[in-house]
């Protein structure tokens, strides 16, 4: 499933949609970035409630499909623009962490 | 052997927001090159976390990048307080850093961890007092 195709589930919102055609292949979750950068996979929706610059340089670095900020986290202007320049997925989730992964579990497998 | 292409980066010790520009850079110019998406991913990472315990925990430093035929190489030297307890400082979970460093999700303890987990070969180099210089390999066949 790609990222644009996740975004016709219910609760989610695209903040940034730079690559929809991207697969997801799989979740991580977790807001400590070092534990994301050392077992999050390629291609994973990475799901966090963090929202700064440094979510972008390791959703870039880590290469995941998109991030998805649960709890309706939305992103500033200036980290939207750095996640326009960087061609990051941002979505936003209505929804906490675990319930936003039900969600794509649902929808992925 | 042909020469090494070199990239060379001052990691700027006060600046928090833009920290990892190097590695940013750095996985852009290896994409340049043709390297595949695995090889990128490791040495940016492994980058990016060196590059942070520059900022975090030893006021910056400076990056260099070399990338040859066989491997790829990459030292992180800084002039910080250095580390007094090396096999301390990579058990995953062993962190130092202040508060105010892990309400931006940093501090978990696992980025030397990592950094030693996406290379071939990591040397750590530090005398207490004077700084530290990490040597990483990520072998290129
Ligand atoms: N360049 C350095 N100079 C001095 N001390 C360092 C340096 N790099 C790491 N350390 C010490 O080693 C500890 C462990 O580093 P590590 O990168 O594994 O974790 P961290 O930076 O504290 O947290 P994380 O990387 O998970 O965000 C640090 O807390 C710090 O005490
Ligand atoms: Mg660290």
């Amino acid at each position: 499933m790609t990222v644009h195709e996740l975004l016709q589930l219910p609760d989610l919102t695209a903040l940034c949609l730079e690559d929809g055609e991207r697969e997801i292949d799989g979740v991580y979750i977790g807001d400590l970035l070092s534990w994301v950068m050392g077992r999050a996979q390629s291609g994973n929706a990475w799901i966090t409630i963090m929202s700064n610059i440094n979510v972008l340089a390791v959703a870039s670095l880590a290469d995941v499909s998109c991030v998805i900020l649960a709890e309706g986290v939305t992103l500033s202007e200036e980290l939207l623009t750095a996640a326009k320049e960087k061609g990051i997925n941002v979505l936003s989730s209505s929804k906490p962490a675990y319930e936003t992964a039900r969600l794509l579990f649902g929808s992925l497998s | 052997m042909s020469e090494p292409l070199i990239f060379h980066f001052d990691v700027d010790g006060d600046n928090f927001t833009s920290a990892g520009q190097a590695s940013v850079t750095i996985k852009k110019d290896l994409r340049r090159l043709g390297l595949s998406s695995e090889i990128i991913r490791r040495v940016s990472i492994a980058m990016y976390e060196g590059e942070i315990n520059m900022v975090i925990h030893a006021g910056g430093g400076v990056a260099d990048v070399r990338v040859f035929e066989e491997y790829i190489e990459i030292v992180l030297t800084d002039r910080g307080p250095g580390i007094s307890n090396i096999d301390q400082a990579m058990q995953e979970g062993f962190s130092t850093a202040p508060d105010a460093i892990r309400s931006l999700g940093f501090g978990a303890g696992m980025g030397l961890p990592n950094m030693k987990r996406y290379t071939d070969d990591m040397k750590i180099e530090t005398v207490v007092g004077e700084g530290t210089t990490i040597t990483m390999r990520v072998n290129l066949t």
